[in-house]
């Protein structure tokens, strides 16, 4: 099967802090890989590269058979229309109720009658588990409920693929089980393949098909959970038993 | 020198982003309802500001002139400066940074806010153009909104001319009011607004591109918002002596 994205060798840095040296990387039609590696190191860079949010400085980025390293902004949009975005905090427009948030998409690409856009609110709401939430604002919400709004708006207009930042990152356990079940079900019924960059080893264990490890500016690996959990290499074992060796002097910054 | 070589990519980013905004203008559908709620929002919420600063100007030069071309015995006069400074300057200008100083830092805030969580970025991810959304209006509401402010300013900076010069030196407000008459030109008007009209857009172009483009959360918006107050005030100033200069090279 062959590769709905991947990455060739992309570089990037801010500034002097070089972020990816070379990271390669390739995602297949179905599947939700999740990528895991230390805070701070450029999880999310990675995503926001696909849908040209960040620039790469070099190498390729193919979606759907496309370089999307050489589109200019306006051409980004088919590539955004099928591939969603789950912000870590949400990027809930604060001006905006619920429904009009999922609007957002739906207006911005003419998706159909008022009525019809109405009742596609009322289906995603009712996916992410916020029937009659439509008249609230983001402030009047839980942080859990804001990630599933979030993902409402982000699945509102069917997209192909769903990038998650960090889906369950300050959420209680109660809410982290209810996104992990949310990304599996969303595989499960609209075969949509999913980025899910985490370093919640729970959510990789429970969501993943195969997980990939960023680790000094590169994917250092990209297997199978099986493969992960009997990798030989310390640093995965340390991250996946909770970063142990984060307090230990002269590791190298994970 | 360090610093100039700071600014200019700036500047460059800015122009870039006004040629940006330009295409959205032109660019069918222009958004209406963003574009009333920022003029009434901006604009219109900026009289009672505006007002209070054009009749204490006009009350104070008009003082100034009395008392000044008294010792000529030309105090009779002051009507003509008053008319010609309020109009062709100060009423453009105060109102510019009065104005700007109030919506600009605004822009600053709330975009700065949307960009350091996200929200402007979400846009884009969800296939929209946060320039078409978000800064197209609020520079257009701002081009539209101080002009009229601008008119707004000339006439109350006039009506407190006349109060003080009636007052101080005893001409009938008829006397004072032909003077303005006899004074002022259609140029000059032109003049003071042709200005205001650069005031405006510069006011909006800045709020919103140091809005959108801030970093480092709360307090990066706390940073953009002072910044956008300077760098308005800063535009403002420097933009009006050129623009004085051209104008008057181009009417004498």
């Amino acid at each position: 099967m062959d590769p709905i994205i991947s990455f060739r060798g992309v570089k990037k840095a801010f500034g002097p802090k070089v972020v990816y040296e070379d990271a390669t990387l390739d995602i297949y039609p179905g599947e939700t890989l999740t990528i895991i590696g230390g805070s701070g190191t450029g999880k999310s860079v990675l995503l926001k590269m696909l849908i040209g949010l960040l620039r790469a400085d070099a190498g390729s980025i193919v979606a759907f058979g496309q370089d999307v390293t050489k589109l200019r902004e306006e051409q980004f949009l088919p590539v955004r229309k099928r591939v969603a975005m789950l912000f870590q905090s949400g990027a809930l427009f604060d001006s905006l109720t619920v429904a009009q948030n999922i609007k957002y998409p739906l207006r911005e690409h003419k998706w159909g009658t008022e009525a019809q856009m109405d009742q596609r609110v009322e289906e995603v709401l009712e996916m992410v588990g916020m029937p009659n939430a439509q008249s609230l604002k983001p402030a009047q919400l839980s942080g859990g409920m804001r990630k599933r709004l979030g993902l409402a708006r982000a699945i509102a207009m069917a997209p192909e693929v769903i990038l998650y930042d960090e889906p369950t990152t300050g959420l209680d356990p109660i809410n982290i089980r209810r996104i992990n079940g949310m990304i599996l079900s969303l595989q499960e019924r609209l075969n949509i393949t999913s980025i899910v960059v985490t370093h919640d080893m729970d959510t990789v264990f429970t969501v993943s098909n195969r997980v990939a490890m960023l680790y000094e500016r590169r994917i250092a690996f990209a297997g199978t959970t099986e493969e992960i959990r009997q990798s030989p290499h310390s640093y995965i074992q340390e991250f996946i038993a909770g970063g142990k060796g984060a307090l230990e002097p002269d590791k190298p910054e994970l | 020198m360090s610093q100039l070589r700071l600014l200019l990519p700036e500047i460059g980013r800015v122009a870039i982003l006004s040629v940006q905004v330009a295409r959205a203008f032109v660019r069918p559908p222009i958004e209406w309802r963003p574009l009333i709620y920022q003029i009434d929002h901006a604009g219109m919420r900026s009289w009672s500001i505006t007002v209070l600063t054009a009749i204490f100007t006009g009350m104070v030069m008009a003082l100034q002139f009395a008392t000044g071309l008294e010792p000529y015995g030309a105090s009779m006069y002051t009507g003509k400066l008053v008319a010609l400074g309020i109009v062709r300057e100060l009423g453009p200008v105060l109102t510019a940074l009065l104005v700007g100083g109030r919506v600009g830092s605004g822009f600053a805030a709330e975009l700065g806010s949307m960009a350091v969580t996200e929200q402007v970025d979400a846009i884009r991810a969800l296939g929209a153009d946060p320039v078409k959304k978000l800064v197209a209006p609020r520079v257009l509401a701002c081009i539209i909104a101080i002009p009229l402010l601008t008119m707004l300013a000339d006439l109350i900076g006039c009506f407190g001319g006349m109060i003080i010069t009636t007052r101080e030196v005893g001409v009938t407000p008829r006397f004072f009011y032909q003077q303005i008459l006899d004074t002022l030109w259609v140029e000059d008007l032109i003049h003071g607004l042709a200005k205001s009209v650069f005031f405006g857009y510069a006011i909006g172009i800045v709020g919103c591109y140091v809005g959108i483009n801030t970093t480092g959360g709360t307090e990066g918006v706390g940073q953009a918002t002072t910044r956008s107050v300077v760098a308005t005030a800063v535009t403002l100033l420097i933009s009006n002596f050129l623009l004085t200069q051209l104008f008057l090279a181009i009417y004498g």
